[in-house]
C-alpha cells in the first residue's frame, strides 16, 4: 500500500503555511476533532429539551412531530453519506440508488405486514435481501463504466419502480402504498408517544453509517477507491482488480441504503411508491453535491439541509406571505423542488466543492475584516 | 392475425416515439459526453407549447394548417430551450461532464416543477385533429391513425437526420467529433458550434415527440417527459451511444417488445422485459449494439 500512499499524498495539493495562532485558533484546533461527538451528545438529549426555536421549526424541539422531522433529516443524511461511498468517494455515478433504499422499504413492510414476521426476523432478512439485489445489479451495470453506468443503474431502479407500481401479486399495495401493521412490533417502537425511540434509532444509523463510510474511506480499501475515482487504468497498472474493488463499494452502499430503508419503515410506518421514483436517487445527487462530494461530513449536512427545506418549503410554498405575491413569482415558489433545483444549479456554478467548501471559501473574506483584537 | 398486425404497428408507434427522444440524447451523448437529464424537458415543452399555441396562437387549432402550424410552435419552442439550455447552462463547464450532468439533473427538477406550477400536476386534454382520433384499416387490422402518424414522423427524422450526417459539412463534423473530438479540435473546427447545432437538433426530435406524443396519449401533464427518458436511456445504451441507426433498431427492439409482452403477458410485463433485454445486451455487448462508432 506504500505505492498509494505516496500516490495520494503527491495528489494532495501542499497546505498554505497556518498562521500564527491566536488563543482562539488554538482552542478551535484543540476542540476541533471532538465537534461531531459534541453533535452527537447534543443530538442525543434533543429529546429532552423542552425548546421553542420560532420559525425553524413549528413545536418545541420535543413534540413528536418535530422530533419526526428530525428523524427524518438524520435518516436522509445517513442515506446521503451511503450514497457518497459511491458518488463521492468512488467517482460512481448511479442513478438506481432508490432501489436498495426500496428494496429495504418495501421488504420489511411486507415481510411485517403480510408474511407476519417479527421485526428482528424481518429487518435482517430485508437487508440480507437488499445487500444481495445490490452485489445481482452491480455485477452486470459495472461492465459499463461513467455515464452508461449512471443509465443502466436508471434502468434497474425503473424495474423497481414498475415492480411497486404495478402491484404484482397484491404485495405492495400499488399506488396506495402499504401501511405498516404494528401489531407485529415491539411496543416502544409504536404510537406517536414513543417517537423519541423512533428518532433514537434515526440517530444510531447515521451514526452507524457516518462509522462506516469513514472507516471504509480510511482503511487500504478507501485508499484504492480514492484512486479509483482519481485515475482507474493507475489501480489497474498496480495489479488490483477494479472491478472488484468498485463492486464492493456498491454493494456496501447499497446495503447501508436497505438498512437506512428499514429505519424509514419505522418511522413513517409504511411505504409509499414514490421513494421508488428516480426523483429520490437525483434527490441524493443534490444533497450530496450541495454538501461537497467526497468531504467528512459534506454528504451528512447536505441530506439533513434537504430534507428540512423539502419539508419547509412545502409548508412555506402554502403559507400566506406566499400567495399575497403576484402569480408569476408565487406559483413558482409553491414548488419545493423548484426552489432546490434552482439552488441546486446556481450551487454547481458557484461552489463546485459544496457547502463543506464554504468555510475555506470565505476565509479570505475573514481575512479582510480587521481582528479588533489586535 | 389482425392482432399481431395492430400489435406491431402500436408497437413501432411507440418505438417512433422512442426514437425520436433518443436520437437527440444519443447524439449530444455521443458528441459531448453529456447525459442530457433536460432531454425530458424538452419533450414537455414542446408538448406544452403545441398545446397552447392550439388555444392561444391566432391561425393555430386542433385541425388542418393550425395544427401543422402549433406542432411548429411547438418544435420552436423546443428548439430555443435546447439553444439556450446548451448555451447558458453547458457551455460554461466545458469538459467538465460530470458537472454538465449535474446541471442538466437540477434543470430536470426545476423545470418539471415549474410546469407542474404554471398548468398543476393533473394531465390537461390534448388539442388532436379529428383525422388522428379515427383508424385506417391495414390486413384487416384497425390501426390507430396517430400511431400511424408517428410512424411517418420519425421514419422522416431519420432520412433527414441520416442525409444532414451524410452529406452536409456540419454533419461531418458532427461524425468526426462523435468518433474522436480530440483529433477535430486539434484539426482546427469548432466543435462547441456542432454542439449548439446537435442540442438544437435534439431539442427539435424531443419536441416533435412531445407533440405527437400528446397526440398519441390524448393528454400532456409534466411527468410524461421523465417517463419516456427512461426508456429513452435504455435505447440509447442498447443501440451504442452516439449511434442514430442504432437508436433506431433499438428503439423498434424496445418498442415491439414492450408492446407484445403487455399485450400477451400482465401489463407491465413489457418495461420489465425490456430492461432484461438491456441486461442481456450488456452483458454480450457491453458498448452496444452500434458501439460508440460511425453515425451514418
Amino acid at each position: 500500500m506504500t505505492d498509494l500512499d505516496t500516490a495520494s499524498k503527491t495528489d494532495t495539493p501542499a497546505t498554505a503555511a497556518p498562521p500564527e495562532p491566536t488563543p482562539a485558533r488554538r482552542w478551535w484546533t484543540l476542540l476541533r476533532p471532538w465537534l461531531p461527538l459534541v453533535a452527537l451528545v447534543v443530538f442525543l438529549f434533543v429529546p429532552y429539551l423542552r425548546l421553542e426555536i420560532p420559525g425553524i421549526f413549528d413545536g418545541p424541539l420535543n413534540s413528536p412531530g418535530t422530533l419526526q422531522l428530525l428523524a427524518l433529516c438524520l435518516v436522509y443524511g445517513g442515506l446521503a453519506a451511503g450514497y457518497d461511498l459511491l458518488y463521492g468517494r468512488t467517482g460512481m455515478l448511479s442513478f438506481g440508488h432508490a432501489l436498495y433504499f426500496a428494496a429495504g422499504v418495501y421488504g420489511t413492510d411486507i415481510l411485517i405486514t403480510k408474511a407476519g414476521l417479527p421485526l428482528w426476523q424481518a429487518a435482517p432478512f430485508a437487508l440480507v435481501g437488499g445487500a444481495t439485489l445490490a452485489a445481482l445489479i452491480g455485477a452486470i451495470a459495472l461492465r459499463t463504466a461513467g455515464i452508461a453506468f449512471a443509465m443502466v443503474t436508471l434502468a434497474f431502479a425503473q424495474v423497481g419502480a414498475i415492480l411497486v407500481a404495478r402491484d404484482f401479486g397484491g404485495l405492495t399495495g400499488g399506488e396506495e402504498g402499504l401501511p405498516l401493521d404494528v401489531s407485529g412490533l415491539p411496543a416502544f417502537f409504536v404510537g406517536v408517544a414513543n417517537t423519541y425511540n423512533l428518532y433514537w434509532l434515526a440517530l444510531a444509523y447515521l451514526a452507524l453509517v457516518v462509522f462506516v463510510v469513514h472507516r471504509v474511506s480510511s482503511s487500504p480499501t478507501g485508499r484504492v477507491l480514492a484512486g479509483l475515482r482519481d485515475d482507474e487504468r493507475r489501480i489497474g497498472v498496480l495489479g488490483l482488480d477494479p472491478y472488484r474493488f468498485k463492486l464492493v463499494a456498491f454493494t456496501l452502499s447499497g446495503t447501508l441504503a436497505a438498512a437506512g430503508g428499514i429505519v424509514y419503515t419505522l418511522l413513517v410506518s409504511g411505504a409509499s411508491p414514490h421513494i421508488t421514483s428516480s426523483e429520490l436517487t437525483l434527490s441524493l445527487l443534490v444533497m450530496v453535491v450541495l454538501g461537497g462530494p467526497g468531504t467528512r461530513w459534506g454528504p451528512v449536512i447536505g441530506g439533513m439541509l434537504y430534507m428540512y427545506l423539502d419539508h419547509r418549503l412545502t409548508a412555506f410554498g402554502t403559507s400566506s406571505a406566499v400567495e399575497a405575491l403576484p402569480g408569476f413569482l408565487s406559483a413558482p415558489l409553491s414548488q419545493p423542488l423548484f426552489v432546490l433545483g434552482t439552488v441546486f444549479i446556481l450551487a454547481v456554478y458557484f461552489f463546485p466543492g459544496g457547502l463543506a467548501s464554504l468555510a475555506g471559501r470565505l476565509g479570505p473574506l475573514l481575512r479582510l475584516i480587521p481582528n479588533r483584537r489586535r | 392475425m389482425s392482432t399481431v398486425i395492430l400489435l406491431t404497428l402500436t408497437g413501432l408507434g411507440l418505438s417512433a416515439l422512442y426514437f425520436l427522444v433518443a436520437s437527440g440524447l444519443s447524439l449530444v451523448f455521443g458528441l459531448a459526453d453529456v447525459l442530457n437529464f433536460a432531454h425530458g424537458l424538452f419533450l414537455s415543452v414542446g408538448a406544452y407549447a403545441t398545446w397552447w399555441a392550439a388555444g392561444n396562437l391566432p391561425g393555430a387549432g386542433a385541425d388542418g394548417f393550425g395544427f401543422v402550424l402549433a406542432v411548429a410552435f411547438g418544435v420552436a419552442a423546443g428548439v430555443a430551450v435546447a439553444v439556450l439550455v446548451e448555451l447558458i447552462m453547458i457551455r460554461p463547464l466545458y469538459s467538465r461532464t460530470i458537472e454538465q450532468v449535474l446541471v442538466t439533473v437540477g434543470l430536470s427538477l426545476a423545470g418539471v416543477a415549474l410546469l407542474q406550477a404554471s398548468w398543476g400536476a393533473d394531465p390537461r386534454p390534448f388539442p388532436r385533429p379529428q383525422w388522428t382520433q379515427g383508424v385506417t384499416s391495414v390486413l384487416g387490422a384497425k390501426v390507430p391513425n396517430s400511431g400511424l402518424l408517428l410512424i411517418v414522423a420519425a421514419v422522416a427524422v431519420l432520412a433527414a437526420l441520416l442525409a444532414f450526417l451524410r452529406y452536409t459539412r456540419y454533419g461531418l463534423v458532427i461524425r468526426a467529433g462523435v468518433e474522436n473530438r480530440e483529433m477535430v479540435t486539434a484539426l482546427g473546427i469548432d466543435v462547441r458550434k456542432a454542439f449548439t447545432l446537435v442540442f438544437a437538433i435534439g431539442g427539435a426530435a424531443a419536441a416533435l415527440a412531445g407533440a405527437l406524443g400528446g397526440v398519441y396519449f390524448g393528454s400532456v401533464s409534466p411527468s410524461q417527459g421523465g417517463s419516456l427518458l427512461i426508456f429513452a436511456f435504455i435505447v440509447v445504451v442498447i443501440g451504442g451511444m452516439g449511434s442514430v441507426v442504432g437508436s433506431a433498431y433499438a428503439a423498434v427492439a424496445v418498442g415491439l417488445l414492450q408492446q407484445f409482452v403487455n399485450y400477451y403477458g400482465t401489463s407491465g410485463l413489457g418495461d420489465i422485459c425490456v430492461v432484461a433485454l438491456l441486461a442481456i445486451v450488456l452483458l454480450l455487448r457491453p458498448q452496444g449494439i452500434a458501439g460508440k462508432a460511425a453515425t451514418a
